[in-house]
């Protein structure tokens, strides 16, 4: 193969993997040198390392601020994805056969939340719960970020539903069960992939998200994103390096999660396309 | 049982089917409709909401009702000022208002349109309140007391506000607004400001759409040109950035771009400059933060276009005596377009409306139009104006949006 490039080809090639290397180095880089950072012992965020250490985790996970935060991003974030799961999943079955009238209205309305600027949506919120006593309280913080991960459910369950067999679920009907019980028994198991999978966007849409945060949260709903941008801010602590170290693990773990669900699919539609 | 039609007869075939058809789409909607009014009341209301703010104006009018009815009743005279019956309205009101504590809201809002408004209503609403009897005329005792209540201005500026919705807010959100005989200018040129925020919005965009074009295109061809195996394990140094929270990305930004950062040490020792360059708090960190945040939106999609070109096409071209240009131009980029622009619109969408990048690594001549509905909510509390700017950019975010939609056909789960 390479003996029948030409010059102008090599060189377009070799353009192309500097161009691409240079992309992905960009990409990586910044938030790899950043990690080092979390074990050094140094006040500052600079380079040349100095040796190491674990104070900053250990602040990170002891220190009052930044464990109320933790605390804080995990109940919002659970509490919000299991909301928008349920929701979202239960919307997805309703529009995934086209029996829904003004389906295309209905979507537009649901997926909505993808494509408003946050920064709208939290200005928004912010006169809409004022007069409804909602700012400053974890109600209306994992409302607004239900609705905002919502749209990722409905998306990833409509996705494991194209192809779905419905004769599973009138087979289900058909030797007696309710259709609680078959969704349930039936529906839900095999469309769980899709389910999680939309969960795991949904909680790390509320995971990361900080504008609204930002607009309508108080002193007592910080998280740790909202820990994060005061830190920036005011004052660069070594332990926004290891706040940072933690969320790459959680991004890490949940994108392996993404992934496995995905390939399993991918390779389940392959065994019934046989 | 004689009289029953029987159970094939056609009507009824046709009766059952309609009525298993109704329960079917009523099942379908009754599944759909939670989420639909979760969305409806927590996102769509909220949104409207603060569309009905930016042509709401009710502010003067709830603190002084009397004097927005009275002048709506009588009017004005040729010289634009109202007669008797509307200046006793106005002393009534301010005296109330001073009682009630609510003159501060009347007079901020016409502190919008007239110079000291603030001062003229704070200062006569104080007097008035002073007052022992009422003097013989309203009309003159007032003007007296502050020659500005005889100005035609002054009483354009009452109309104006007295509402309930006025296009102060949108007009001014683009740096107009109406003169004394109500017509639309601009503002005074020291005052301008908007119009400059929206362009520099625009133009921070369009530069980081263009700056994830150039990264963003080799990296997107390598990884859909390479096999599947390989391409897979590449795509995880686009995926993982891409999960990676917005606030970490940002923080190394600031960690790597700082005057002693990363980057800086690394010029320096190769000699590149002598002393650290600015690289952060100013339109540089502003660009370089925001193209990382956004490269994967740019990547994924062309990535997934260029994935489903068949290379035969490619090689049929160049079998055919195309030179590889030549090929690549005619036959590859005509068939990757679509995926291409819809990541380079979905980039330039997301960047329009972003916040927290450019508040943490941008400096005061960089905020974009966020940052200011951003101010105007919590900040200095001018929700009027937050709401119409906030208007601006939720149309030109539609707008776009409408052009992507009908690019790529919908939001696909693949395009996210």
């Amino acid at each position: 193969m390479g003996g029948s490039l030409t010059l102008s080809e090599r060189l377009w090639r070799i353009a192309l993997w500097v161009g691409a290397i240079l992309c992905f180095a960009f990409l990586i880089v910044p938030i790899a040198a950043m990690l080092p950072l979390s074990v050094n012992d140094g006040q500052y965020l600079t380079y040349p390392l100095r040796g190491f250490t674990t104070r900053w985790f250990e602040e990170f996970f002891t220190s009052e601020r930044w464990a109320m935060s933790i605390r804080n991003s995990l109940v919002i974030g659970l509490a919000s994805a299991l909301l928008a799961t349920a929701l979202g999943t239960l919307a997805a079955l309703g529009l995934s056969r086209g029996y829904c009238p003004g389906s295309r209205a209905i979507m537009a309305i649901l997926l909505s939340p993808l494509i408003v600027p946050v920064v709208i949506y939290a200005v928004g919120l912010y006169f809409f719960f004022a007069p409804l006593g909602l700012t400053a309280s974890y109600t209306g913080i994992i409302l607004a970020h239900a609705a905002l991960g919502a749209p990722f459910v409905v998306i990833t369950v409509l996705a494991s539903l194209t192809g779905f067999d419905w004769n599973l679920a009138r087979a289900g009907a058909s030797l007696g069960a309710g259709p609680v019980r078959v969704a349930f028994r039936v529906i839900f198991p095999l469309i769980l992939p899709g389910m999680i999978t939309g969960a795991l966007f949904a909680f790390a849409t509320s995971f990361e998200e900080v504008v609204v945060i930002l607009f309508i949260a108080g002193p007592e709903q910080r998280t740790i994103p909202r820990e994060m941008f005061s830190g920036l801010r005011e004052n660069i602590s070594p332990t926004i390096a290891a706040a940072a170290a933690v969320l790459v693990a959680v991004s890490v773990i949940l994108l392996t999660a993404v992934e496995l669900l995905r390939r399993r699919t991918e390779r389940l539609r392959g065994m019934t396309a046989r | 049982m004689n009289g029953a039609p029987p159970q094939d007869d056609p009507r009824i075939i046709a009766r059952r089917l309609a009525r298993t058809l109704r329960r079917r789409r009523l099942g379908a909607f009754l599944l759909v409709a939670p989420l639909l009014a979760f969305t409806l009341v927590v996102f769509v209301t909220p949104i409207a909401d603060m569309l009905r703010r930016s042509v709401a104006d009710d502010e003067l009018a709830r603190a002084w009702p009397r004097v927005a009815a009275a002048l709506k009743e009588h009017g004005t005279d040729e010289s634009g000022v109202p007669g008797e019956a509307v200046f006793a309205a106005l002393a009534e009101d301010l005296r109330t208002s001073w009682e009630n504590r609510t003159t501060a809201a009347a007079a901020r809002r016409l502190n919008y349109e007239v110079p000291n408004g603030r001062s003229l209503a704070m200062n006569t609403a104080r007097w008035v309140e002073g007052l022992d009897e009422a003097p013989e005329s309203w009309r003159a005792a007032l003007i007296a007391r502050d020659p500005a209540w005889g100005e035609k201005a002054t009483w354009s500026a009452i109309h104006h506000a007295s509402g309930p919705i006025s296009d102060y807010f949108l007009l001014a959100s683009i740096d107009r607004r109406r003169d004394v005989d109500g017509t639309i200018v601009q503002v005074p040129e020291a005052e301008r400001l908007y119009v400059q925020v929206y362009l520099r919005t625009f133009g921070i965009a369009l530069s980081v759409t263009l700056l994830c074009l150039a990264l963003g295109f080799p990296a997107a061809y390598l990884l859909a040109s390479l096999p599947s195996r390989i391409g897979n394990v590449m795509l995880i140094l686009v995926l993982l950035p891409f999960w990676t929270p917005l606030l970490v990305r940002t923080g190394a930004w600031v960690v790597v771009l700082q005057e002693n950062g990363f980057v800086n040490q690394a010029i320096l020792w190769l000699g590149l400059s002598d002393t650290p360059l600015r690289l952060i708090y100013n339109r540089t960190g502003v660009l370089i933060a925001m193209t990382h945040v956004l490269l994967p939106f740019m990547i994924l999609p062309a990535y997934s276009v260029m994935r489903s070109i068949p290379p035969d096409y490619m090689r049929a071209a160049k079998s055919l005596g195309a030179p590889p240009t030549t090929a690549f131009l005619r036959v590859y980029l005509p068939q990757a377009l679509p995926g291409i622009a819809a990541g380079a619109l979905l980039v330039f969408i997301i960047a329009l409306g972003y916040y927290i990048t450019p508040a943490l690594v941008g400096g005061a001549s960089d905020r974009m139009i966020s940052s200011f509905i951003a101010l105007y909510t919590t900040g200095t509390a001018n929700w009027g104006l937050a709401a119409a700017l906030g208007s601006g950019l939720l149309v030109a975010t539609l707008l776009l949006y409408l052009v992507y939609a009908r690019l790529v056909g919908g939001v696909r789960a693949g395009a996210i």
